[in-house]
């Protein structure tokens, strides 16, 4: 099918060095590693503190990642941002709402497909908050510093996703 | 806080006359590189393929390994770096401790928030960038749990979190070796599991 046919993107490998490159800079000049979901619950934050700034304060959790815009706000800002650069840059930006194995699994609807992203970040914000970490924080930066937690986050990320997706697009059998 | 805070900027320790702990302490410049390195990371997500949700759901699926490569070689490559740089006293280590009920539970929902969303916090930001407008629902998803987790924190802190808590912080402390010898372990076997995955097409 055409819309499986994708435009060459760089290979993998170099994507790889590259971030791994990108974490040494972190360290160097940030003294942090590289992570983007406390992003979120920092926006969730400047939520609850535009709603109410005296429950906001009451609450302990926002008193270890304060609703501000600091570091690790704008990386997520950055990360957008980078998106767009390099979709635009290789002329591949296009607004789009369903993906292409999403439709051709459940249907090209758009309001089933936004409520099941929907559905499917809140489990990822809930999990990420509760594990201390997600994809980026514990699965790259963590795991490369050797750290046991992030080891076994990355292991039940794997655990809980291949599950999850196996029950969802129907059990295969691993190709090869 | 942090145990060179002490050192002011401009003292010898950066080559270019500006030290790392002043580069580090200036806030306004924080912001400005988290933005730039944020920049950095959606490119390179991007470009990799890695903010496609058939791309995510294809590893999940066990369909397609292009994570599994990136992930791999950016632990391989950052781990040898940034083992290195500590070695060279310019980094430390920011390891957080785990636990059962905090990291096997949380990494469990996580993983199939995933498998829902078919984007990480990461990718759902670079996806967005590069058009996709599930994924910006996907965003607003992702805000949504985090405030949900922040509101049941003080009841799931004392009950879940803490249960089971992890031996050690980092894997040479739990096998009591070296960092340098288990970085030299898990370089091997991730260079091991790398040439499997090509030998076998994946």
């Amino acid at each position: 099918m055409l819309d499986w046919f994708v435009p060459a993107t760089w290979s993998p490998y170099l994507v790889g060095a590259g971030i791994g490159i990108l974490v040494w800079m972190t360290f160097l000049l940030s003294d942090r590693p590289l992570g983007v979901s406390t992003a979120y619950a920092k926006t969730a934050g400047m939520v609850e503190k535009a709603v109410s700034q005296e429950h906001c304060a009451s609450m302990p959790y926002y008193r270890q990642v304060t609703p501000e815009v600091d570091w690790q706000w704008t990386i997520t800002i950055g990360v957008i941002a980078g998106g767009f650069m390099s979709a635009y840059a290789s002329g591949t930006f296009a607004v789009t709402t369903v993906p292409p194995l999403f439709a051709a699994t459940f249907g090209p609807g758009t309001v089933f497909r936004f409520a099941a992203a929907l559905a499917g970040g809140i489990l990822m914000g809930l999990g990420a908050r509760w594990a201390g970490g997600c994809t980026s924080g514990h699965g790259i930066s963590g795991t490369l510093q050797l750290s046991l937690a992030s080891w076994v986050a990355l292991a039940c990320f794997c655990a809980g996703g291949i599950l999850a997706a196996g029950l969802l697009f129907g059990a295969r059998v691993p190709a090869g | 806080m942090r145990p060179d805070s002490s050192l002011a900027p401009g003292s010898p320790r950066g080559e270019n006359g500006m030290s790392l702990e002043g580069i580090r302490q200036k806030r306004p410049l924080q912001v400005f590189l988290g933005l730039f390195f944020g920049i950095v990371f959606g490119f390179l997500l991007h470009e990799g393929g890695l903010t496609r949700y058939d791309v995510v759901i294809g590893q999940l699926l066990l369909t397609d390994f292009t994570v599994v490569k990136v992930m791999l070689v950016a632990i391989l490559v950052g781990m040898v770096g940034v083992h290195a740089l500590k070695a060279a006293g310019l980094v430390r280590l920011h390891v957080r401790p785990g636990s059962v009920g905090s990291t096997v539970i949380g990494g469990l929902i996580l993983g199939v928030g995933l498998a829902v969303l078919g984007y990480g916090p990461g990718t759902a930001a670079g996806a967005f960038g590069s058009g996709a407008l599930d994924a910006a629902v996907g965003m607003a998803g992702i805000v949504i749990g985090s405030g949900i987790f922040a509101r049941l924190y003080p009841a799931l802190q004392g009950a879940v979190l803490d249960r089971g808590k992890f031996p050690a912080g980092t894997l040479p402390e739990l096998l009591g070796v070296s960092a340098g010898l288990v970085t030299a372990a898990v370089a091997v076997g991730i260079v091991i599991v790398l040439g499997l995955l090509a030998a076998s097409g994946l």
